[in-house]
């Protein structure tokens, strides 16, 4: 295989790479200058679905299709939300893109602003991401100075305003619709749906929330054309119906025990493995990986027997994961105990449930004092039996909970115990009693 | 024509917009819910009333959803198929159940809602019986202050918001909110803003286990011991429908009655909190007579006669100088009876309306945050404090054709017109006072006073003759609201000491055997009274008869709250 040319890496650790005037310099705008000025938004709509674009935020579905799904012909007002509350765990694609190449993401979402009609965008930033702050402010401010937001953009009667909101810190705000009842400034309990943000979103408004790499996708899709687009990545399994195909590149952060943590762009496909082992340095200090989380930890677990599994939108779950995810692999080598896995994905999930679902907010938290229990040896083996029940009973799958944090949070538990039952086992019958860690407990 | 089969049982469900918990009511099916009540918005969190539901198809073939769904937030359509025992839906039921439990305390011996608590109920009926949480329960300090009326028991509370919703769009004050996540969420009020709205102790009702208790019942009484009584919140002109629960006839909390024609499903707190006069010491309950040393006990039958015998006196000697007073908190057929009485012994005797206590404006919520009132109006607290002002005012324009003010009466008597002024008044001990010392003094020109009161007041002190009056909890009757719907009053509690209920004793002053029975006067009284016919030909029902044809004078177009869902 050929070594892959990034794309929506291009420019990063460039000189200058964040200024508008580097960015036109390379071309920027372009796409985005062609599509206002040749196409309707139709078209535009048109050719995302043709490329086959699926959101980079985690659940994986067709960017296209999610526009078409806004009420024709509406009055307005229409909004676009950008989803750059990146919280996952161990991932950081999203951070790259915005402090290194802001007007990528910008001139992504000016496209997907022109393609859905909106007249207004929120970025939705999450909290914690500074810098990134810093130079998207920048970036809009200097879309604003060249006319590429603002009023009649491009001299076409196109509006746009860009607004840049940052967040509290809550790994909710990620949901779209938490996203939404957020950024109006409510308390982020996810909305239960339909209606579904298309239809009644932000200030009961049809609302589009894509993520940051998904419209950084858009610019270039537009820029290079639905085939170039096509030529990348895994096309659909064709004994599996409900396979849209994962094409494209994607950005791949590789953190954990590797030699050499970071953020890689490759072509959508590409294995646990060839990640670790070509990209990430291999794993540190000379030692064996016991496993992974293949695409942040609501994703779930994998072996390392497993990790030959192609991480694309279909790959993780035929070795029983929830999905791609956000393709942020975390690798833990073969001295880490699983019960500090465990420990950590648990308490992260019970202190970001947002209450508002019974099984969800009492499962995370009782997950956790399990979880805390077995880690200090003082587990039952019944509880891993519990663990995997509630791994199995909350979520939106089984329908239990309004949205997808529940399945996110039992999801790694349940894989945890599956696949890493004997040592689970083991380490409860050894019974060793240690001490509670320095600064934790039930959070 | 809607058909919805829950548990494979056809359910004809009309064209009604309902959810499947609705549904299923009518069906007879009970599905289990928290956080749904049909007056707030629907949020389907509690995930209690989880059903598996699928869609008949006109071929008769079903189609089953692949995953339990909320009830309270799927609407019943054609065709929708509901099961609520499956094995799936009972499994999810026992999950949140379990869920719920886990950091619940089980302090139901000390815990006031034990008995009526829904999740004590749900667990007893649709839970599994043994926890296998064995790890520590989280024990968030309980908050014994969100409002003078108000205490929170957090760690009891189970997160369903109704309280929260209640505060935002019934009383719109927004008092209440969720702090922190995940299994850590209690329910808080901001710094320094208590719940104190006249609609807060609505939320100790809406809360389905024992998180937010009354201070005024609180540790007060074991609800198993309460009796309850379909009966009407006698403080103001919108005639809440309530419960009254007591014990040993004593009242120890009113709690709204959901009533759709009057009220909706909430009452305000100046109702709820109200009815303390009726248990108090300080209450009157001696038939009095005065002698040389002033107001000595009497007792009821020579009392009674020499009522009896100085009325029809004074009434053959000068008719005109006769007056009785009707207060607007005697019921329809106590009014009746008495006007019956008067103007039995002559045309001429004088009835007026008593002194109708109005207090400031109608007060409607929701407000907005300015405390300005919101459209549209969900709850109203009128500025009648009376229950029955329309009911009596239409027994006087029978009997003589006009409503004549007590300030008439008064005006009447310091010019030395009155002869005997038999004031049946019966209004319950409120700061304003349903007579002025001024007023009192000009009775006290009043040859022969007869006060029918439940309290001390300056008539009281004027009295010649003071018979001990029943409360609103004592009395059986009528009381018709301020946009004429007549509800029945029932009798929660005997009245106390040597009380006896107004009605009996108008019923021995018109000399008639037996016993006072309301539904047989106000059988009569809509035989007489064109304005009542309707309630003779049907009970009044829980929800009261709107009578048509009613005089519009006060009447107001604002519709009764809460919205349905």
């Amino acid at each position: 295989m050929a070594e892959y040319e990034p794309v929506l890496l291009r420019r990063v650790g460039k000189p200058n790479s964040q200024s508008i005037e580097t960015y036109l310099a390379d071309g920027g705008y372009g796409a985005l200058t062609r599509a206002v000025t040749t196409l309707t938004p139709e078209q535009v709509v048109e050719t995302i679905k043709a490329s086959g674009l699926r959101g980079r935020g985690g659940a994986g579905f067709p960017t296209g299709l999610k526009w078409t799904f806004l009420p024709k012909n509406h009055p307005g007002p229409i909004y676009l939300c950008v989803n750059a509350d990146e919280s996952e765990p161990c991932t950081f694609n999203n951070r790259v893109l915005m402090e290194e190449d802001p007007h990528q993401v910008l001139e992504g979402t000016i496209l997907a602003a022109y393609a859905t009609r909106a007249w207004v965008a929120y970025i939705y930033l999450r909290y914690e991401y500074g810098r990134c702050f810093r130079t998207m402010q920048q970036a809009i401010q200097e879309a604003y100075a060249k006319g590429f937001l603002g009023r009649d953009i491009l001299g076409r009667g196109f509006h746009l305003d860009v607004y840049l909101h940052r967040g509290a810190g809550a790994y909710i705000c990620g949901e779209e619709t938490g996203l939404i009842e957020s950024l109006e400034g409510k308390r982020a309990w996810p909305r239960i749906k339909p209606p579904f943000p298309a239809v009644e979103g932000a200030f009961r408004k049809p609302t589009v929330v894509n993520n940051v790499e998904t419209l950084a996708c858009v610019t270039h899709i537009m820029d290079r054309g639905v085939e170039w687009f096509r030529s990348i990545g895994v096309p659909p399994d064709p004994r599996n119906p409900r396979d849209a195909g994962s094409y494209g590149p994607k950005l791949y952060n590789i953190s954990g025990h590797v030699n050499r943590p970071g953020t890689v762009e490759l072509p959508l496909g590409v294995t646990v493995r060839e990640l670790v082992d070509k990209h990430g340095g291999g794993v540190w200090k000379g030692r064996k990986a016991k496993g992974c989380i293949p695409g942040g930890i609501s994703m779930g677990l994998m072996t390392e027997a497993e990790f030959d599994t192609p991480l694309d939108f279909n790959g993780p779950s035929k070795v029983g994961c929830l999905g791609l995810g956000t393709g942020a692999v975390t690798v833990f080598d073969e001295q880490t105990s699983i019960a500090d896995v465990l420990y950590n994905i648990c308490r992260f999930f019970a202190h970001e449930s947002c209450g508002q679902c019974t099984p969800c907010r009492e499962g995370t938290g009782w997950m956790l004092k399990m979880a805390d229990r077995i880690r200090r040896g003082q587990g039952r083996l019944e509880d891993l039996e519990i663990l995997r029940e509630i791994g199995n009973a909350i979520g939106i799958m089984p329908g239990t909970t309004i949205c997808g944090l529940a399945d996110g949070a039992g999801w790694p538990v349940k894989n945890a115990i599956t696949k890493f039952r004997a040592e689970f086992e083991e380490l409860i019958r050894r019974g060793v009693r240690r001490e509670p860690l320095v600064g934790s407990g039930s959070h | 024509m809607a058909v919805v089969y829950v548990n494979d049982r056809p359910i004809d469900i009309g064209s009604e917009r309902l959810n499947l918990i609705q549904a299923a009511q009518k069906a007879g099916v009970l599905i289990p819910h928290y956080c749904w009540h049909p007056a707030l918005s629907v949020v389907a969190s509690c995930r209690m009333c989880l059903v598996e539901v699928g869609e008949r198809k006109p071929d008769g073939t079903v189609v089953m959803q692949p995953k339990v769904v909320p009830a309270c937030q799927t609407p019943a359509k054609d065709g929708t198929v509901v099961v609520t025992n499956s094995e799936r839906a009972r499994y999810a039921q026992q999950q949140t159940l379990e869920s719920l439990l886990l950091n619940h305390p089980l302090d139901c011996p000390v815990c006031d809602k034990a008995g009526e608590c829904l999740l004590q109920d749900y667990s007893y009926r649709f839970g599994r019986a043994h926890s296998r949480l064995v790890d520590d329960k989280n024990q968030p300090p309980n908050k014994p202050y969100i409002g003078e009326q108000i205490t929170l028991f957090t760690d009891r509370c189970i997160m369903c918001t109704r309280c929260v919703r209640f505060t935002r769009e019934i009383s719109g004050t927004a008092e209440l909110e969720v702090v922190h996540r995940g299994h850590h969420a209690e329910i808080d009020i901001f710094p320094g803003r208590p719940c104190n709205n006249k609609l807060a102790g609505n939320v100790v009702d809406l809360c389905p286990v024992g998180a937010l208790c009354s201070k005024d019942f609180l540790y007060k009484q074991r609800v198993w011991f309460l009796k309850s009584q379909a009966s009407v919140c006698a403080d103001c002109s919108t005639g809440c429908s309530v419960f009254i629960d007591s014990n040993k006839d004593v009242v120890y909390r009113l709690r709204p009655r959901s009533n759709p024609l009057a009220q909706g499903d909430f009452m305000c707190d100046e109702g709820r909190f109200g009815y303390h006069y009726i248990n108090a010491r300080e209450r009157w309950t001696r038939p009095l007579a005065r002698g040389p040393s002033g107001l000595s006990p009497a007792d009821w039958p020579s009392l009674l006669a020499t009522l009896r015998r100085e009325l029809r006196a004074a009434a053959q000697r000068r008719s005109w100088a006769v007056v009785a007073m009707l207060s607007p908190f005697l019921t329809c057929e106590e009014a009746f009876l008495l006007a019956k009485y008067f103007k039995g012994l002559s045309e001429q005797v004088r009835l007026v309306l008593g002194p109708v206590p109005i207090v400031g404006e109608d007060d409607t919520y929701p407000k907005d945050a300015r405390g300005r009132p919101v459209q549209p109006v969900k709850f109203t607290i009128r500025a009648e404090k009376c229950p029955n002002r329309r009911g009596v005012e239409e027994v006087l324009r029978h009997f003589q054709g006009e409503v004549v003010t007590f300030d008439v009466a008064l005006r009447r008597a310091d010019e030395g017109q009155v002869e005997v002024m038999y004031l049946a008044a019966g209004y319950p001990p409120r700061p304003h006072g349903w007579i002025t010392p001024e007023q009192g003094a000009v009775l006290a020109k009043v040859p022969r006073l007869i006060v029918h009161d439940l309290w001390d007041s300056p008539a009281a002190q004027a009295a010649t003759w003071f018979l001990p009056a029943a409360s609103v909890a004592e009395k059986e009757g009528t009381f018709v609201n301020h946009a004429g719907l007549a509800q029945a009053v029932r009798r929660a509690i005997r009245p106390p000491g040597e009380c006896r209920a107004d009605g009996q004793v108008f019923w021995e002053l018109l000399e008639r055997r037996g016993l006072f029975h309301a539904p047989a006067v106000r059988a009569e009284l809509a035989r007489e009274v064109a304005f009542f016919a309707p309630l003779g030909s049907a009970d009044l029902g829980e929800h009261g008869m709107q009578l048509p044809g009613a005089p519009a004078a006060g009447a107001d177009s604002t519709t009764p709250g809460g919205a349905p869902t």
